[in-house]
């Protein structure tokens, strides 16, 4: 449904390198999620999958349109919300809507059965301009905005970013039910958490994907036994395992650490810490999670 | 311990609407304080009356000692604050910023080279005193935004959502700059949405509709609520929160 061809994308005259040489490709149906910090690449993905942005090298197809010869049949079939709010904040929660649809060809009604589920939690204040809305209202009329042609496609840049761990959830739950409608999704996050939401992920840094696979497969492929320690005094024991020689990589998750070991090093961690004053430390194997994949990746 | 923020029954109204209602806590001298809370729940209004930013409508505070009704600028002077969106001027170079918010804060010529010195030493970013800000990888951006915060020895920070955006090992890098800071005694009162970061604070309160329904050590919640995590004791207490409102 979506296929990017060794996409590159400078800025400034070539000096800022946004996307290098990104290829992959997203099934029908799939819900694909782009992972990584700002700066990883993700919103210029977007825009030259939007026919916003031209890349310099490299071909990109949308639902068997190209995004440079095909723009305008790209733009009717497919929803995008950008990571900055977009919409007229001077419309209400109803005009706005009603523009996106008119602006299409469409009306809500003809598809009212999409968005119903995520209209109704708004429709009550649908007399309010757009301006006015909390954030998770927002989110919520852009995605409805975006969903109201019915399009192939849907393109969500960041569309949790700041919002909290509840609204995250219900966002999540939402995307869900669209992906049972048959819409493919591409979804950009910062949080590596909402990974194990998606068919598969690319974890991106700095224009370049450091991995591409299902959450599974990325966890499967982290190379090293990773074990987790605590201790009642998690910002010393952070100090002291640091320290420790064995210790290859160290890092808070929580209320435990995450860490590897050079090999054959874990076993003398204990008496270490004890040795340091942490006689209440515990160890144990754990299974990696997408964000110590990612941290790993990052090593390599 | 000494504390630096007391509040008493704290309240802001705008008209009929209650944004924070009846806030009761303290924070003691270099606690790590993490003030949580779903989009909606009063976060911003109350850490705008801590700030000396907005007028109470009720209650009783005081923020380093001084009142958050008649000494807002004596409050302004002696708190540092540092958010995602505001932070440092991008058209100004790295020796400039500290240069800048140092004078705003009124230290002296021979205290502010003094202290740019040790700042950019201490964030090994001698090399780059003459570029720009803009220039910089978002990660350095946010350790110096961080620094020239503290930079005049406030005793008290507020971080509002800090390490948003960041990649997984600089927001850790964050952190040990937020630790070694409490541990020379500043206190640190942060907001984020990264709940293994709740984890990290000594006590950490959670706000659903403009009262603090918990307040305590993040083992403790998690005991109390009997949770595995942090987010679930967060998810049990916001998701049936009425107010949804920014």
């Amino acid at each position: 449904m979506i296929t990017l061809d060794h996409i590159t994308k400078t800025y400034n005259k070539g000096q800022f390198t946004a996307v290098k040489d990104i290829s992959f490709e997203v099934q029908p149906g799939e819900l694909f999620g782009l992972i990584g910090p700002d700066g990883a690449g993700k919103t210029t993905l977007f825009r030259i999958l939007t026919t916003l942005l031209l890349p310099d090298q490299g071909r990109a197809v949308v639902n068997n349109f190209d995004v440079v010869k095909d723009y305008a049949k790209i733009r009717s079939c497919v929803g995008y919300m950008p990571g900055r709010f977009s919409l007229y904040q001077d419309l209400t929660i109803e005009e706005n809507l009603n523009f996106f649809a008119t602006v299409f060809g469409t009306t809500i009604e003809e598809n009212y059965d999409l968005v119903k589920d995520i209209y109704q939690q708004i429709e009550p204040f649908k007399d309010r301009r757009a301006g006015k809305l909390s954030g998770g209202m927002k989110q919520k009329l852009a995605l409805c905005c975006a969903l109201i042609h019915k399009p192939a496609v849907l393109f969500l840049d960041e569309p949790t970013t700041g919002v909290d761990v509840v609204s995250r959830k219900e966002f999540w739950d939402m995307l869900k039910r669209l992906k049972q409608e048959g819409i493919t999704i591409l979804v950009s996050t910062p949080y590596m958490d909402e990974a194990n939401r998606c068919d598969r992920i690319a974890l991106m840094q700095k224009g370049s994907i450091l991995s591409i696979d299902t959450p599974d497969g990325i966890v499967k492929a982290f190379p090293e036994e990773l074990y987790a320690v605590r201790s009642s005094q998690t910002h010393s024991l952070l100090r002291e395992v640091r320290a420790y020689d064995g210790t290859d990589s160290c890092f808070a998750f929580g209320d435990s650490l995450h860490v590897t070991f050079k090999t054959g090093k874990s076993q003398d961690l204990l008496p270490y810490l004890k040795s340091k004053g942490q006689t209440d430390a515990t160890i144990q194997p754990i299974e990696p999670g997408i964000e110590d994949c990612f941290i790993h990746l990052l090593k390599g | 311990m000494p504390t630096v923020i007391t509040t008493d029954k704290l309240t802001k109204r705008f008209g009929a609407f209650i944004a924070a209602n009846e806030l009761t806590f303290e924070v003691e001298k270099g606690e790590i304080f993490g003030f949580l809370g779903a989009n909606g729940a009063g976060k911003t209004t109350a850490m705008r009356m801590l700030c000396g930013l907005l007028s109470p409508s009720s209650g009783a505070a005081t923020v380093a000692g001084f009142d958050v009704y008649t000494q807002t600028e004596k409050i302004k002077q002696n708190i540092g604050y540092m958010s995602q969106k505001f932070s440092l001027y991008d058209d100004l170079t790295v020796s400039e910023n500290i240069r800048f918010y140092a004078g705003i804060y009124g230290m002296s010529i021979p205290a502010i080279k003094t202290k740019t010195t040790q700042l950019l030493e201490e964030l090994q970013l001698q090399k780059e005193a003459k570029t720009l800000v803009k220039e910089l990888p978002l990660g350095w951006k946010q350790k110096l935004a961080f620094s020239v915060s503290i930079v005049h020895d406030p005793s008290i920070v507020f971080l509002d959502e800090p390490t948003g955006g960041v990649d997984p090992v600089t927001r850790r890098q964050f952190w040990d700059l937020i630790y070694a800071a409490a541990d020379k005694g500043v206190t640190i009162f942060v907001t984020t949405h990264y709940m293994d970061e709740a984890e990290y604070c000594n006590r950490v309160s959670i706000m659903v509709d403009g009262v603090i329904s918990a307040l305590d050590s993040p083992a403790k919640l998690k005991e109390q609520y009997n949770a595995h995590n942090m987010e679930d004791v967060f998810y049990e207490l916001a998701r049936n929160a009425k107010r949804k409102a920014d």
